[in-house]
């Protein structure tokens, strides 16, 4: 039945479902936006996949139009429809004005499509917050930051999906005038940013992998000398 | 009263639209580009019904770009051609056809150049050349006598030139310019305009 509302209200004014839709958010990969001078900068966790997969067909990080892009944490599938969407009212919006799309209005038109699925009869909210960068024909750059409720806010630098709050901190602290002089300084912010998260596990059972190979390497060396 | 033309060579596609938007007897405008850059690699020519033109071509335009945004990369000139076609079929038995005649040119990495002609009833030819309009009458005859598939950009050039200078001489009517454009494996490259000079 499709008349019946899923996004309601509880007593306390919460909309549970909207909240649900935001820790779905929070299982997902990593990913961290940061704006400098004159460069946007998207970095996304990339989680590694099973050994029969191909690895190139996970992409996370989408164009929505030349001179606009987006990452995404969250429910892959989801993303899906709300890029396509977006990538449809890019050249829709070129079509009627005769001019491409400031990088608020695409975040404002996925921000509204957003909302209404949280008011809509039948139809759950997106389980994804998307960062979403590119340049005005003005040449400013802009990161902005969409959630599942579909509210939208402006940001200097941002993190989303797993470890944001980690990532959010750590630029928080490292996100200055200075790191983000020029370029280069501002991708290697959003590398550190994300290096941050190897910490604990990932990087020791990489070390651990690779030690495990080098005695393998010597036991079979030392074997075929002996024979 | 408008006229497009389109010379295919070894490795490049030349071609040509005349400059004038007129309404009745009155020329509104002298310098009226009639080609659409469908993608880095593909033109689309179109002349017809005013208004229907610029509908359908930027409509085509945006979802050839739309395509490019969804895949990663941009449609061939072929699949291009007839996504145009299906387009203007598809329209033709509704309430509100598109009245337009297209050239569509584009280079392919693997086939090469490309030259299709397509018409206001939703045919759909690939051809060495090809030209629309009046003047279409009067210099096809032309292309049959002096095209040649091994043309060089020169001779192509001197070719579209020919007809050109024999539409200033037979056409009624007065086409003081036209816009030139090349497509090759660079992409497109915008040429001079050409500008007939006195009646022979």
């Amino acid at each position: 039945i499709y008349d019946r509302a899923i996004t309601v209200f509880s007593p306390d004014g919460h909309l549970f479902q909207v909240e649900y839709a935001q820790e779905a958010v929070k299982k997902g990969s990593t990913a961290v936006g940061i704006r400098g001078k004159d460069i946007v900068v998207l970095g996304v966790e990339k989680k590694s996949v099973a050994k029969l997969q191909e690895e190139r067909t996970v992409r996370k990080i989408c164009a929505l139009d030349d001179h606009v892009c987006m990452a995404f944490a969250g429910l892959t599938a989801d993303a899906r429809i709300v890029i396509n969407r977006a990538r449809v009212e890019c050249q829709s919006h070129r079509l009627t004005v005769e001019d491409p799309v400031t990088v608020e209005y695409i975040t404002r038109h996925i921000a509204t499509l957003k909302q209404r699925y949280t008011q809509s009869n039948g139809r759950r909210p997106f389980g994804i917050s998307a960062l979403i960068v590119g340049f005005d024909s003005d040449g400013t750059p802009r990161l902005y930051q969409t959630d599942p409720s579909g509210t939208y806010h402006a940001w200097k630098a941002n993190a989303i999906g797993r470890s944001a709050k980690t990532v959010r901190e750590f630029l928080e602290k490292n996100y200055t005038e200075e790191s983000i002089a020029t370029d280069n300084e501002a991708i290697k912010l959003a590398i550190k940013a994300l290096l941050e998260l190897l910490e604990s596990k990932e990087i020791e059972t990489l070390v651990t992998e690779i030690e495990k190979e080098k005695e393998e390497e010597a036991e079979k060396k030392k074997q075929k000398k002996s024979t | 009263m408008e006229y497009l033309i389109g010379i295919q060579g070894q490795d490049f596609v030349l071609v040509a639209a005349d400059n004038v938007a007129a309404h009745s007897i009155v020329k509104m405008k002298q310098d009226q580009d009639k080609m659409f850059k469908l993608s880095d690699k593909i033109l689309l020519l179109c002349v017809g019904e005013a208004g229907d033109t610029v509908q359908f071509a930027e409509y085509i335009q945006k979802n050839i770009q739309l395509y490019k945004m969804r895949n990663g990369y941009e449609l061939s000139p072929t699949a291009a051609a007839n996504f145009t076609r299906k387009n203007l079929a598809d329209y033709l038995r509704s309430r509100t056809p598109y009245h337009v005649n297209l050239l569509l040119a584009g280079f392919d990495e693997t086939d090469g150049p490309g030259l299709y002609y397509m018409d206001h009833l939703s045919a759909l030819a690939k051809a060495p050349f090809a030209a629309h309009g009046h003047g279409a009458y009067l210099t096809l005859s032309i292309l049959d006598r002096y095209y040649r598939p091994d043309l060089t950009r020169d001779e192509a050039m001197d070719l579209l030139k020919k007809c050109i200078e024999e539409l200033n001489h037979r056409f009624i009517l007065n086409l003081p310019s036209f816009s030139v454009r090349l497509i090759d494996k660079d992409g497109t490259h915008d040429l001079e305009k050409l500008i007939p000079v006195g009646a022979k």
